[in-house]
């Protein structure tokens, strides 16, 4: 990795491999800074059925790779660092703060960084992980061939993972705290016509026990009775939280759960910061905007850095 | 890129690897799994960094389903470490560098 670039995408999910297509092909002066192989959140997806350009659809893992492919066409260069801390308020360069105790400063900055899973946060919960307890269906569903699971959630990802989940498990039961699903209406077709699935509405899970692996859950339903839930395996699918540990949210005006405005360029409150994707504060987490914003972020950059180089020399 | 450095372990040479007194960390993953997949350029990273200080290895739990049967592995990717046969600590999920960096050292 070099000291300086004109531009650092950071982190490299849909978003960060779309703005690394386009700083490519704009020949900006780029480093893509991933902590792993490119991928996020996708590869947690077994089936992509809503990217345009894909009629038969395609695994998560196809996707990917497809993204990486396409933008290393152009010479995407990308580079295997985990940023710790950051320095966005010196006017000349922002500062990246590396986990080696290195460091590496750029121009212009794309925070792609994305979200993850959240977790419930009851008892039982983080000793079962591993064991029982899983934030993924796509990469644990094999383990629980012919077992009784429950999925917790009822969006998009909590629904299409069930369905997923009854290639391998006997029965699948959804517990969801509201009496409808929020997960589009062809998902909810799917669901409610496998007969494996079935559903407890108006319930959340109050703790999860087991030994040597899951066991039970204790349920509260919205009336106020409780019952529990003989279960070898628990799916927590409710939603993401920002992976912003490493940004100075004050600074970049974070909202409540540490997401970063941005504006219809992508930008930040912070000159010469883009953000896009799943980081951003916004409704819609889809792969296809993600992408969007992140090919945005880039047109927003280069303006930026057009405009620095151009100061810089006055 | 295959890192010749990591090896690959399966459950027939399992219990003679994990007897030595030179820590063994063993990345339990499978092809279908996208965060194995995301971890990979890591634990590749650590067998480079480690080479002669801790054995640094993969299980395919589909070709190997014994040992992680035996650990009651229900989630990959999950890192074992083991030092004389037995199991120091674990960790469950796609985690960064420092946190397997931390593990290892567990075994000092």
């Amino acid at each position: 990795m070099k000291e300086h670039y004109e531009l650092v995408i950071l982190g490299g999910g849909p978003a960060g491999l779309s703005a690394g297509l386009y700083a490519a092909r704009a020949r900006l002066d780029h480093v893509m800074i991933e902590k792993g192989a490119p991928g996020g959140q996708v590869l947690l997806t077994d089936w992509v059925d809503n990217y345009p350009g894909f009629p038969d659809g395609l695994t998560g893992f196809d996707l990917i790779e497809n993204m990486t492919n396409h933008a290393k066409r152009f010479n995407l260069n990308i580079e295997t660092a985990y940023v710790t801390k950051m320095d966005l308020e010196q006017k000349d360069k922002k500062v990246l703060y590396l986990e080696d105790g290195g460091q590496v400063t750029c121009d212009a900055l794309i925070i792609c960084t994305g979200a993850s899973a959240n977790t419930l946060n009851v008892p039982g919960e983080d000793e079962m992980r591993g064991k029982g307890v899983s934030y993924c269906g796509t990469c644990d569903a094999p383990f629980y061939r012919n077992m009784h699971v429950a999925v917790v959630g009822g969006g998009n990802t909590a629904i299409q993972e069930a369905e997923y989940l009854t290639k391998f498990a006997s029965k699948v039961t959804v517990i969801h705290r509201r009496d409808e699903l929020r997960a589009t209406k062809i998902l909810q077709e799917y669901a409610f016509a496998n007969e494996k699935i079935d559903f407890i509405w108006d319930s959340t899970v109050t703790s999860i026990e087991g030994g040597t692996g899951v066991e039970k859950l204790n349920l509260l339903k919205k009336d106020g009775t409780t019952s529990s839930l003989e279960v070898e395996g628990v799916f927590i699918l409710i939603g993401v939280t920002p992976n912003s540990n490493e940004l100075p949210l004050e600074q970049l005006n974070a909202d409540q759960w540490g997401f970063i405005p941005t504006d219809i360029e992508s930008c930040t409150c912070v000159p010469g910061v883009m953000a896009a994707g799943d980081i951003c504060s916004k409704d819609v987490r889809q792969i296809v905007n993600a992408a969007g914003e992140g090919a945005v972020a880039v047109l927003a950059a280069e303006a930026y850095i057009q405009n620095f180089h151009a100061e810089s020399k006055e | 890129m295959a890192n010749d450095k990591v090896l690959q372990l399966t459950d027939a040479e399992f219990d003679t690897t994990i007897q030595s007194d030179q820590p063994t960390l063993v990345d339990f993953w499978a092809p279908w799994c996208g965060p194995c997949k995301a971890i990979g350029p890591v634990i590749e990273d650590l067998a480079t960094e480690y080479d002669g200080k801790v054995t640094v290895a993969k299980m395919n739990v589909d070709d190997n389903p014994e040992t992680p049967g035996k650990f009651g592995i229900r989630a990959i990717p999950t890192l074992i470490l083991f030092k004389n046969g037995e199991v120091v600590d674990q960790i469950t999920g796609s985690v960064g560098k420092s946190q397997l960096v931390t593990l290892i050292e567990k075994a000092n």
